[in-house]
């Protein structure tokens, strides 16, 4: 499969790669929300963290990835995106737009959703650690 | 080095140019029907066949008027498969229980898919599951053996992770027990010594796209003594290969395919030997510079020159985009239209995350120690970088085990 110049760029030099420490240390952590989420149809995983300060915006943003190539660039991409923005606006984040930004054939769209699955379910992590999640937060639909 | 680097020996092979020589004087000059009986043209061209044959049938230890040549091991496998059960069917067409067969989930799709049609024709299978190395034992095949078993089909060397079955007591036990036995020898025949009567194959496929011949011509082994082994034919037509395979033969290709067996033939031992070494080395230097690299499948019995290793907390499609100077092919689903991951991983008990994780590097004639040395280089680098984004390789080191999560999905 040839790759967009995009996902080529980072694959090589990944944005934001990492995370805000040990797995058990930000669970503890109210200011960080974690999303990990797994791909049901290729078995790959992505780790999204965000920092977020007291005013609501995303200060920082870290990811993990195991996955392919679609699947690093596209969070990559996506912790570049969420970066100064309110937790809101960061929810708006729609999959349609990272394959459009990186060109992802139609066998790697999923690859795209797993990153917006994870802005929200960090973002819901993060919510849930400061008593701010209701309801309606927790529904989503994807364009597949 | 040219880049980039051939290590995809599995999936296909160089024409050797001696056979490309040995070729070319049958599509301009030598370019008669072999089975136009009339004239000189023809003539020669049947005495090319003839000679293929010849060297063909020498590489496995048969007599040349038990080779029926065909357009690769997908053709053979079919021929072999369908036309052995409805040859030996306990019943006819359209009715139930018309015989039993033996096979196993991780053969090659071309011995698979056969069998999934037969099932649908009235025929029973049995999938048998190897051990976590491979290996299908012949205990394994007396186990499932019924009184209505009339055709064991199993390879003689995986094509994915190179496991070399034992071929020659699976083959015993069949004879016992009365059943036709084919095996898939398309990764095992021109790289390693083949005997079908020490042996005792009753039917054998292999391609000339993998030793070193031109693609789309292949051979089936038709043993014709001890037993004559007889078979329904799935081509139909001017009644070439004795009835069995209706067609002009492809006389280029089939003299390019018999010389390749003559190469093999001569040139095995040594080959064998050289890339034993270098498999070897490939692997040992993997193994030396990271921790969780796995050498899928049994440790010894496997094929000199073919390699499949899964690097743990890897993915196997991003490794692959690591390493774009190396041709090889990975067991990781990504890579194919399918998203499933490799059927024959699995199928060896490999969860997901390893049989996402692998490569199969597959050395062949021209490899040489540089290349090994190179890919060595060029997959630690790779392995390394995605290591340091894996979210996988962060829970293995805070000591977690990653085979206990279970993941959370939408
Ligand atoms: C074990 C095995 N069987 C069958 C085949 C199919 O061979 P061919 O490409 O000659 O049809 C292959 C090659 O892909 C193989 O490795
Ligand atoms: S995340 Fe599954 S193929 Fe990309």
């Amino acid at each position: 499969m040839a790759y967009s110049e995009k996902v080529i760029d980072h694959y090589q030099n990944p944005r934001n790669v990492g995370s805000f420490g040990a797995s058990n240390e930000v669970k503890e952590r109210k200011d960080v929300g974690v999303g990990i989420v797994g791909a049901p149809e290729c078995g790959d995983v992505m780790q999204l963290q965000i920092k977020v300060g007291d005013d609501g915006v995303i200060e920082d943003a870290k990811f993990k990835c195991f996955g392919c190539g679609s699947a690093i660039a596209s969070s990559s991409l996506a912790t570049e995106w969420i970066k100064g923005k309110s937790v809101d606006e960061a929810l708006k984040i729609k999959n349609t737009r990272i394959v459009e930004e990186l060109s992802l054939p139609p066998v790697k769209i999923h690859c795209s959703v797993l990153a917006e699955d994870s802005i929200r379910t960090a973002i819901e992590d993060y919510k849930r650690k400061n008593g701010k999640l209701d309801e309606a937060d927790t529904g989503h639909a994807h364009a597949h | 080095m040219n880049f980039p680097i051939y290590m995809d020996n599995a999936s296909t092979t160089r024409t050797d140019p001696r056979v490309v020589e040995a070729m070319l004087p049958y599509f301009t000059e030598i370019y008669g029907n072999s089975a136009s009986r009339n004239h000189a043209f023809g003539w020669a061209a049947e005495a090319g066949i003839d000679r293929a044959r010849e060297q063909a049938a020498s590489l496995i230890g048969a007599g040349p008027k038990e080779i029926v040549w065909t357009s690769g091991s997908t053709e053979s496998n079919n021929l072999a498969i369908k036309g052995a059960a409805q040859m030996y069917a306990k019943a006819p067409m359209g009715e139930k229980s018309r015989g039993h067969i033996i096979t196993c989930i991780i053969e090659h799709k071309a011995v698979l898919d056969p069998c999934k049609r037969l099932e649908r024709e009235g025929f029973d299978v049995t999938y048998l599951e190897p051990g976590s190395d491979g290996i299908v034992t012949a205990d394994l095949i007396r186990a499932a053996m019924r009184d209505d078993t009339i055709l064991v089909t199993i390879m003689w060397a995986n094509n994915e992770i190179g496991t070399i079955n034992d071929i020659r007591s699976i083959g015993a036990v069949c004879r016992e027990h009365g059943a036709v036995f084919h095996t898939d020898a398309t990764q095992w025949v021109g790289k390693m010594p083949t005997d079908v009567e020490r042996d005792n194959v009753d039917l054998m496929s292999w391609s000339s796209h993998k030793i070193y011949g031109p693609g789309g011509v292949g051979a089936l082994y038709v043993r014709r003594r001890r037993p004559r082994v007889r078979l329904q034919a799935q081509i139909d037509g001017g009644g070439h290969e004795r009835g069995m395979r209706s067609g002009t033969l492809n006389v280029s290709g089939i003299v390019g395919f018999g010389a390749a067996c003559e190469i093999c033939e001569n040139e095995m031992e040594s080959e064998g030997e050289r890339l034993l070494a270098l498999r070897l080395k490939l692997e040992n230097g993997l193994k030396g510079l990271m921790d969780v690299v796995e050498v899928n499948g049994h440790s010894e019995r496997r094929l000199p020159h073919l390699t499949n290793i899964s690097f743990g907390f890897v993915e196997g499609e991003s490794l692959m985009m690591g390493i774009k100077d190396i041709a090889c092919s990975s067991g990781s689903a990504c890579t194919s239209a399918s998203l499933e991951p490799s059927y024959v991983l699995k199928g060896l008990g490999l969860g997901d995350e390893l049989a996402h994780s692998s490569l199969r590097l597959s050395l062949g004639r021209w490899s040489t120690e540089e290349e090994v040395d190179f890919a060595i280089n060029s997959i630690h680098q790779a392995v390394e970088h995605l290591r340091v984004l894996s979210p996988l390789f962060d829970l293995h080191n805070e000591g977690i085990d990653i085979t206990k999560i279970v993941w959370q999905s939408h």
